[in-house]
């Protein structure tokens, strides 16, 4: 985007956030399976040997082992690829991270459709949908760099499971209303009276896109990124949904069981009736290509929710 | 900790033999087998071996158990009862409605390190607890309780390979080698064997022992880390349903409930067994 200025990937920005945190906290270790690389730990691990614990390929021991280890009292941040924590290592984090209520922060590194290319093995589409339905543990998709940063140092200090992940692009920085993160607390981009994009993580951008596009052709268009997804703002959610006459969510995710789901669910309990979509990835063999690319594919571009909303206001 | 004598430890153990099986009974649910199979074993951990007390259970220098064979939870609760974590009149709710008393270990239960049922889970938590304990320069040591029917659970093995690679040993696995599980001989349905061969392999030492005899229990814990640098593997060999003659050796007592009348067989044998001992 021409008018906002490209950050790092939000990867990046948890890395160095954690070495921030390790170098004033020695009880904080980070638990990879030979992912250090993939999480740009690398200068991590050569900065503190001391922090840094390889378990190797192995999801379901990286995450028992963190459990194990954060029940002595170590601050844990376990980093693996997305999809790989949190499907094959799945029951560990149900068992001995969240119902073992231990405080581990669980990094899903190059998550949703961001290895592109490398097809749905690689992909996390369903974590959210399968984490959502586990007690006692937080969802967290960061925007942006703030978002990232704010993140990691909410879960350094949380007592309680927590997941977070992180795509691999240079993530440009978003405007919002207050710089006030929260796990739990949404962040507003920009207000508006008739369109509300509802989005998390990467997919803001593009939201805040679709909302210029829409704001030039004389509509009010609202951006709020739902950067926890669980424990959702409702108050803000709800606020957004009165507010406007429709509501598009918007995510990297499966369009069952994540961000659009858990909105439909609320307004729709609240009896707030106004037209609604989901848009994310749909029930179909994922198509072949970058992140870009998908993104594309699915309508996930200022373009394309540009339309969607458009599309929307008509019926 | 007192020390007990071998004869004061073998009564404890038909004591809780006979514990597990009235609350079983009362709950009409439990997986006796197994729980038969272990009470030595957990007997001697927490009556010899464990420095773990209520008096200490938050001090992070205490030593862990973690029954990764969570289903055998009955044989936990009476020991940890008995150790005074709780009444044992509590375990009277045993699977009751909103008790804390559940079929697998839970925290709710004071003396309950971690949540557990789901098989193989037990071996990377201690590994993990070890391997703070290690980094911590600290002096405890681990100790986790599996089921030989659990080995096919591949975690175990990443959990294995990276304790030996930590050079562990001040963690301690023990299998209770009933060598027979839900569907039958662990040799049919998916063989372990050879088991020692297999763990030594992956760097650990093994020592095999008998799992029903509490000097030859007390004897094996005391050569524990049988060589520095590595884990342990105690093979405990065991009978399923030990203490109960027709409950011995049977699958379907995996997780049976007696009725009536085999409860009051089953108590009559554990008790004639007691008499033996206390004349002793």
């Amino acid at each position: 985007m021409k008018n906002l200025k490209t950050g790092k990937a939000n990867l990046l920005v948890f890395a160095e956030t954690l070495a921030e945190l390790a170098e004033n906290d020695k009880n904080i270790l980070t638990v990879t399976s030979d992912s250090r690389g993939s999480g740009k730990l690398v200068a991590f691990g050569e900065k503190y040997p001391e922090q840094i614990v390889e378990v190797g390929i192995a999801e379901q021991n990286l995450v028992g082992v963190s459990a194990g280890l954060a029940s002595t009292g170590k601050n844990v941040f376990t980093v693996s690829p997305a999809s790989f924590l949190t499907a094959r290592a799945l029951e560990q984090v149900k068992n001995d991270v969240a119902y073992s209520d231990q405080a581990v922060t669980l990094v899903g590194i190059s998550a949703g459709v961001s290895y592109g290319a490398l097809g749905s093995t690689h992909h996390s589409i369903h974590d959210v949908a399968v984490l959502r339905a586990i007690n006692n543990i937080d969802i967290i998709i960061p925007a942006d760099n703030y978002e990232a940063r704010q993140a990691i140092i909410a879960s350094s200090k949380s007592k309680k499971p927590v997941y977070i992940k992180f795509g691999k692009k240079a993530m440009p920085y978003l405007p919002r209303i207050k710089e006030d993160f929260k796990i739990g607390k949404a962040s507003k981009i920009c207000e508006g009276k008739d369109i509300a994009f509802i989005a998390c993580g990467e997919t803001v951008t593009p939201a805040y896109e679709a909302a210029l596009l829409l704001n030039k052709n004389g509509f009010s268009t609202e951006v709020i990124s739902m950067h926890t997804i669980k424990p959702l703002d409702k108050n803000t959610t709800i606020e957004t949904a009165k507010k406007c006459k429709c509501i598009i969510t918007v995510e990297e995710h499966s369009i069952y069981g994540g961000l659009g789901e858990a909105v439909a669910s609320l307004l729709l309990s609240e009896k707030i009736y106004k037209p609604f979509k989901i848009v994310g990835i749909p029930d179909e063999d994922t198509v072949t290509g970058s992140q870009t690319d998908i993104f594309n594919h699915y309508g996930i571009s200022g373009e394309g929710l540009s339309q969607s909303a458009q599309n929307l206001l008509k019926h | 900790m007192k020390k007990f004598t071998n004869n004061e430890l073998e009564i404890k153990s038909a004591k809780y033999r006979m514990a597990l099986l009235k609350y079983i009974k009362k709950a009409n649910a439990g997986h006796t087998g197994g729980s038969l199979s272990c009470t030595d074993i957990l007997n001697v951990l927490y009556n010899d071996v464990l420095n773990v007390s209520p008096d200490n259970f938050s001090d992070n220098n205490r030593d862990r158990f973690i029954q990764s064979k969570g289903h055998s939870v009955e044989a936990l609760y009476v020991v940890l009862a008995n150790a005074g974590f709780f009444p044992e009149d509590d375990l009277e709710e045993l699977c009751w409605y909103n008790s804390r008393y559940m079929g697998h270990p839970t925290r709710k239960v004071n003396g309950v390190e971690f949540n557990t049922g789901a098989l193989g889970h037990g071996l990377p938590i201690s590994a993990g607890i070890a391997l703070a304990g290690k980094m911590d320069k600290a002096t405890y040591k681990v100790y986790t309780l599996l089921g030989d029917g659990e080995l096919a659970e591949g975690s175990n093995w990443e959990a294995a390979m990276m304790a030996a690679h930590y050079k562990l040993d001040n963690l301690t696995a023990i299998l209770d080698h009933n060598a027979l599980q839900i569907t039958g001989p662990n040799r049919e349905v998916c063989s372990p064997y050879p088991i020692s061969d297999k763990w030594e392999a992956f760097g650990w030492k093994v020592i095999e022992t008998k799992g029903n005899d509490i000097a030859s229990l007390r004897k094996t814990f005391e050569k524990i880390p049988v060589e520095n640098g590595k884990p342990t593997l105690i093979i405990a060999n065991t009978i399923k349903g030990k203490g109960v003659s027709f409950m011995e050796n049977e699958k379907k007592w995996h997780h049976g409930v007696p009725s009536d009348e085999q409860y009051e067989l089953a108590i009559k044998e554990i008790e004639s067994e007691l008499k033996t001992l206390v004349d002793v």
